[in-house]
């Protein structure tokens, strides 16, 4: 039996790195993938993601550091821990004379621990699972970008996994081919598997990962639950109220810095920022998970309004927004066009 | 980049119970691929059956054979249209076609082993690994696992099996297209001894495995080529230029010295087959040889593929 319950962590790098000749494509990434989780790794195009994922699965040498899958070191038990891992790596491959189930079937053929008789109705309910049963006998040549797209995801489904590792799966995806995938992934994630999944697309990691890590130019910046990566954003309060000066005042008091500005319906929508510091500051000193929340002595939102309420202020809507994830990957990435060298 | 002050390490125990993971949800229910426990070894047979069934379900191939089976054909009804080309013209064995229909087999192998059958081989031996890794099969075929070696090893089977098919298609087809326009008869040999056409057949079945044999290094050649790059076209043309660059070399006096290193050297010794007694020298000769070349190169593949980084 192996060391499951050992270990606590699917995927563990420490020092992960990989040079490219000069170029340091990964650099010294520590990633910790709790087991069970849906695990997001998030950076935009040419930030290492995919490197460090080949990296994971045997398929590139690292220049230096360790990485360890399902609590064995890689690539050296290589062997016994690719069986349990399913993948999704850099978009499908497959070939295109041959049919959906004809490339499953050949790539099913080269896992020795995969029983030959159980293939066919093994590719079978793998291309049931991706809704691909109808395009079975089509040659991958004649497959539209998703079909092969759900070809892959259905590839790494072929046998049970503990663990699935799948780069940019909604790729080239419909809206409507995106849900299924999110479902399945939580179904698998339900099931017991743990899932990482690489993506550019924030939304999606918002919508299907508990954990996420986020790379920047070769280096991870930041990892954790999604609620932890939030936290450490910014949080604002958006208050309406005809009273927009008396508002301030309290605000004031409480020591939140806000700013009114005159609205249709109501009179005045005052907004302050919750945070201890600008977002900008928490990203260089990336503070510890957990730790963030309710610093400096601010004041929780209940506080907020009743001390509004015990002043005379007319509340007619209060909320405390979190930073989404995309401010936060933004903030930590940088915007814009520029592919990270 | 502060990646050290980012505490990744604490992180998951931490960052567990505040969420509703179920972290230790694997060990009971979670789904057990079946050979988690004892990895089963299985003997790998079915990457094999899958590599030959792949190899020749494709086109490619099939327009490959049908290519080699052509120049037989060629030859036959050249002869068969024209009169009967005088003896000292020509390939081999040319001159006796029109009596005798059972040579047509070996002519076509003269003809087709200087340059047709090296450049299928080469287009074969040199797509094993590039042309995987051009389809984007190859990181999938490791990670299924099929293993690095074991991969390497399939892939030359199917080389060596398409030497077979592509040195059997030209003897068959030339023996039969041979038959079918042309009288048929006892043949007589190189020794000036006559032998009936079971044992001829028998012995043309051996041609077919002494050409089979002479691409083997050939194709081991084209594996290593095809471990370099993850362009196909470029392990193939690697492999058949190679292929015309040692018959170059082997036709030049000045470098006799190096000749008996070359991988054609041998090529057309197949011909010693149709002695009496058959001389079995250049057979042994040749194995040695291509052996050789399949120790060197083999080699080189394997040291090249198992510490390369897969990035295609």
């Amino acid at each position: 039996m192996t060391s499951a319950g050992d270990d606590d962590l699917a995927i563990e790098t420490s020092g992960l790195t990989k040079r490219f000749g000069r170029q340091t494509a990964v650099n010294a990434i520590d990633l910790a993938v709790p087991r069970g989780s849906v695990f997001g790794f998030l950076g935009p195009n040419g930030s290492g993601k995919t490197t460090s994922i080949r990296m994971m699965l045997g398929l590139v040498a690292p220049s230096s550091g360790e990485v360890r899958v399902l609590g064995r070191e890689v690539p050296r038990h290589l062997p016994e821990v690719l069986p349990r891992v399913g993948a999704l790596v850099e978009g499908p491959g497959f070939y295109p004379f041959l049919s959906g189930s004809a490339n499953l079937r050949r790539l099913d053929s080269a896992d020795r621990g995969a029983p030959s008789a159980t293939r066919r109705t093994r590719v079978d309910a793998a291309l049931d699972r991706v809704g691909l049963s109808h395009a079975a006998g089509k040659k991958v040549g004649a497959y539209s970008l998703g079909m092969k797209q759900r070809l892959g995801i259905a590839n790494a489904l072929l046998v049970p996994r503990e663990l699935l590792v799948l780069d940019e799966p909604t790729n080239g995806l419909d809206p409507q081919g995106t849900r299924e995938v999110r479902h399945l992934i939580r179904v698998l994630a339900d099931g017991g598997t743990t899932v990482f999944v690489s993506s550019h697309l924030l939304a999606e990691i918002e919508q299907m990962c508990t954990h996420a890590a986020v790379m920047s130019v070769g280096g991870l910046v930041a990892q954790g639950t999604l609620d932890e990566l939030r936290r450490v954003g910014e949080a604002r309060i958006r208050l309406l109220t005809p009273d927009g000066a008396g508002a301030m005042r309290v605000l004031a008091r409480l020591g939140l810095e806000s700013r009114a500005a005159p609205e249709p319906d109501t009179d005045y929508l005052v907004t302050a920022s919750l945070s201890p510091s600008s977002g900008a500051d928490a990203v260089a000193g990336a503070p510890p998970a957990g730790q963030s929340d309710g610093a400096g002595g601010l004041p929780a939102p209940e506080t907020i309004v009743a001390a509004l309420v015990a002043d005379g202020v007319r509340v007619r809507g209060f909320s405390v927004q979190r930073a989404s994830l995309e401010e936060r990957f933004v903030a930590l990435t940088g915007e814009g066009f520029d592919i990270a060298q | 980049m502060p990646s050290d002050a980012v505490p990744t390490k604490a992180v998951p125990t931490n960052a567990v119970p505040s969420d509703a993971v179920p972290t230790n949800a694997v060990p009971t229910d979670a789904p057990r691929p079946t050979g988690a426990a004892a990895p089963r070894r299985a003997s790998g047979a079915a990457l094999l059956r899958s590599e030959l069934w792949v190899l020749f379900r494709r086109r490619r191939t099939w327009a490959l054979l049908l290519a080699l089976a052509a120049i037989p054909i060629l030859i036959a009804v050249a002869i068969r249209l024209s009169s009967s080309p005088s003896p000292g013209r020509g390939p081999a064995f040319l001159d006796q076609v029109s009596q005798n229909g059972l040579f047509v087999g070996v002519t076509a192998l003269i003809v087709a082993i200087p340059l047709f059958l090296p450049l299928t081989i080469g287009v074969v031996a040199g797509d094993t690994i590039a042309g995987e890794a051009s389809h984007g099969t190859l990181r999938y075929l490791l990670i299924a696992p099929s293993g690095r070696v074991r991969l390497l090893v399939v892939k030359y089977i199917g080389a060596a099996a398409f030497c077979v098919a592509a040195a059997l298609t030209v003897v068959v087809a030339g023996t039969a297209v041979g038959a079918l326009l042309f009288p048929i008869g006892p043949v007589t040999l190189l020794s000036g001894t006559t032998i009936g056409i079971g044992e001829a057949l028998a012995r043309f079945l051996a041609i077919a495995g002494y050409v089979t044999i002479s691409l083997l290094g050939l194709s081991a050649i084209g594996l290593f080529f095809s471990t370099i790059t993850d362009v196909p076209v470029g392990a193939m043309t690697a492999t058949i230029s190679l292929a015309v660059a040692g018959q170059i070399v082997g036709a030049l006096p000045q470098l006799e010295w190096l000749h008996p290193w070359i991988f054609s050297h041998y090529w057309l010794g197949f011909v010693d087959l149709l002695r009496d007694p058959i001389s079995w020298a250049s057979f042994g000769d040749n194995a040695v040889l291509q052996a050789g070349y399949l120790v060197v190169f083999g080699a080189l593949a394997y040291g090249r593929f198992l510490t390369k980084d897969i990035l295609s």
